[in-house]
């Protein structure tokens, strides 16, 4: 029995997600911090193919649990596994994605595991040999250093935050076994979203718009732009309560909490409630005709004019530059 | 069917958040306390059930003694009764306590649905409604924007990153809300009057065997880093200067395009 700092991989149809090589570039430097192996784990099937890149992303091993069980994704049975292999090769910590999945699997491990998780976190790193997360608490109001007194020391990561680093070495890959239970729920059909399409939390450019955007039609010129910077589209609640964009384009409160590299909000007033979504972007733009929207007290670079003047030709510059 | 919702006073979205000096948590003189928002589309998903198929809606929360007030908006919404656990050591317990509390109180009931937020917006821990689903032993699905029922199977979908999920679920089981779900209500005026006299039975956390055994903490509380103040472009005063201007930044100043 070793002990180690584990990540699970996030996988799907086969490949893996960015955000897995964070995780796994990100539990290379607490190892390192203690000086221990960092583990990845992969569950799903016909998936042993996928380990060798985690080693390339710092993973010294890779638990692989291959089995038809776990395919598609469902609570129960990736519980098991993951919950099994931490346990059996002595994980003192474990990290996961704050994605769609990596929410429902981690919080479920937590009760399994009866430990205490971080979630979301911004930041990590080893303080006295314990992990010390950051986290952004009350939408981002404040941030909260949390510790964790149960083991393993859990914490989920927000996607795009932290960086995935190649080393080019490859990690030991071992394949496990894990004898699942058939569980509660079946999933009867997982519908894809139109082909190409970038999801907002995954995206490193997000061109989001708001009321200002005047209707459905008024969002081409944005969705321009973000084919231009290879970007996704978001859209206020404003926007999608109108019915001009699908609720899960909504970044805020109450909807995705997004951290691209770079978030062009056109035609956002900037409500407290729509910053509680997209202040953890690295750089945050602003176009709107209202000098004293409170989007511009946010945002690293601003244009007060009107927008549907502004996003063309900003399209055509960078498709000088990019293209 | 009996249908129990969770339910977490939190600060409004609109609240300010000042950290306090010692950095032991936040002021909370000032703020104005409300039902999380998540919290309501539980609520109204309960009672959907409720009118379509008859039974009891219990709401729970675990708070200081102002979560009534939300017990209550729960309640004139047209909730029939609630549990209120109100125990100085849980609050601003971690999300396993607060689970184990609401585990207890729910065993106390039997039920066939929990609802719970997908987060609750103070903590953003979003952890609550999975671990009470592993310590109650039953099914989850979190983040659901769908639900029908129809002999002790739901049928939920879940959005993940581009693509939707549809799931069915047998009870009893717990379903965590996001927006999308339903339109929750306001309470009525005579739902308000009524709300008043519903019972509301008052625990503590030894009344359900539970204790605080902090496994997370939040040891420090800092306001968020600061950031430097933006520039607004305005080179030839036209759209196309400035935005030419912005493109020429992205590239060379910030580098992200
Ligand atoms: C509990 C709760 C949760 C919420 N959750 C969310 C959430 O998740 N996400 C969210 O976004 N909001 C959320 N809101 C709503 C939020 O309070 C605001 O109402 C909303 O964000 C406003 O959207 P908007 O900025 O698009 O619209 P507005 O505030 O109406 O702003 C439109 C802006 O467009 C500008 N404009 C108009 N025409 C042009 C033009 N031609 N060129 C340039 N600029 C133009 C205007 O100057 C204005 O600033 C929530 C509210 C509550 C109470
Ligand atoms: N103190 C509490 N009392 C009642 N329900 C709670 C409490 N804390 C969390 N919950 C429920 O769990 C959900 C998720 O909360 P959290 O995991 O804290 O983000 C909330 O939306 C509530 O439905």
């Amino acid at each position: 029995m070793g002990n180690g700092v584990f990540f699970v991989a996030e996988q799907r149809d086969g490949a893996l997600r960015k955000v897995s090589f964070e995780l796994a570039s990100t539990a290379r430097k607490l190892a390192d911090a203690l000086g221990v192996e960092a583990c990845g784990i992969i569950c799903g099937s016909g998936v042993s193919g996928l380990a060798a890149d985690l080693g390339k992303y710092g993973a010294d091993k890779v638990f692989v649990v291959d089995n038809a069980a776990l395919e598609p994704y469902t609570t129960s049975a990736h519980t098991q596994a993951v919950a099994t292999v931490a346990k059996d090769n002595g994980a003192v910590i474990l990290l996961l994605a704050a994605s769609a999945q990596g929410k429902d699997l981690s919080a479920r491990l937590v009760g399994k595991l009866a430990t205490g998780m971080a979630s979301d976190c911004t930041e990590v790193r080893i303080d006295g040999g314990k992990l010390v997360a950051t986290r952004p608490m009350y939408s981002g109001k404040c941030f909260g250093e949390v510790v964790i007194a149960g083991s393993p020391q859990m914490a989920s990561l927000r996607p795009n935050v932290f960086t995935a680093v190649e080393s080019g070495k490859a990690g030991a890959v071992t394949s496990v076994n894990v004898a699942i239970e058939p569980g509660k729920v079946k999933v009867l059909e997982v519908v894809k979203e139109a082909s190409g399409k970038v999801d907002v939390t995954e995206a490193n450019v997000i061109v989001s718009g708001g009321r200002g955007m005047k209707d459905a039609a008024g969002f081409a010129v944005l969705e321009e732009l973000a084919g231009v910077l290879g970007g996704a589209v978001g859209a206020s609640r404003a926007a999608v309560d109108a019915g001009w964009r699908a609720q899960s384009d909504q970044v805020g409160q109450t909807g995705k909490v997004v951290s691209p590299n770079l978030y062009i909000a056109c035609g956002i007033s900037g409500a407290i409630q729509h910053l509680a979504g997209m202040s953890s972007s690295k750089y945050i733009v602003a176009v709107n005709k209202d000098a004293e929207a409170p989007i511009f007290a946010r945002a690293d670079y601003g244009i007060v004019d009107d927008l549907f003047k502004v996003v063309p030709a900003l399209t055509a510059e960078c498709k000088k530059l990019v293209g | 069917m009996n249908i129990v919702a969770c339910v977490k006073q939190v600060p409004d979205t609109e609240a300010q958040i000042k950290v306090k000096a010692d950095g032991t948590g936040i002021e909370e003189g000032g703020i104005k306390w409300v039902m999380n928002p998540y919290d309501e589309y539980g609520v109204e998903e309960a009672l959907k059930l409720k009118e379509k198929l008859g039974g009891e809606v219990t709401v729970v929360s675990v708070g200081p003694a102002r979560a009534m007030e939300t017990i209550r908006t729960a309640l004139a919404m047209g909730a029939d009764k609630g549990i209120h656990i109100d125990d100085a050591a849980l609050n601003n317990a971690d999300a396993f306590t607060v689970a184990s509390a609401l585990c207890a109180a729910v065993k106390s009931l039997s039920c066939d649905v929990v609802f719970c937020g997908q987060r609750a917006i103070d903590d953003d821990s979003g952890q609550v409604g999975a671990i009470l689903a592993e310590l109650l032993g039953v099914p989850q699905v979190t983040m659901a924007t769908k639900m029908e029922l129809a002999d002790n199977v739901a049928k939920v979908t879940k959005s993940i990153e581009g693509a939707q999920v549809v799931m069915e679920v047998q009870l009893p089981c717990v379903i965590t809300t996001t927006k999308g779900l339903n339109e929750p209500r306001y309470a009525s005026l005579p739902g308000i009057m009524k709300a008043k006299k519903k019972p509301v039975d008052v625990k503590t956390g030894a009344d359900f065997g539970v204790s605080a055994e902090l496994k997370a903490q939040v040891v420090k509380v800092l306001p968020p880093p600061a950031r430097p103040p933006g520039k607004v472009l305005k080179a030839d005063d036209t759209p196309e200067g400035k935005a030419a201007e912005l493109a020429k930044a992205l590239r060379e100043e910030a580098k992200v395009i």
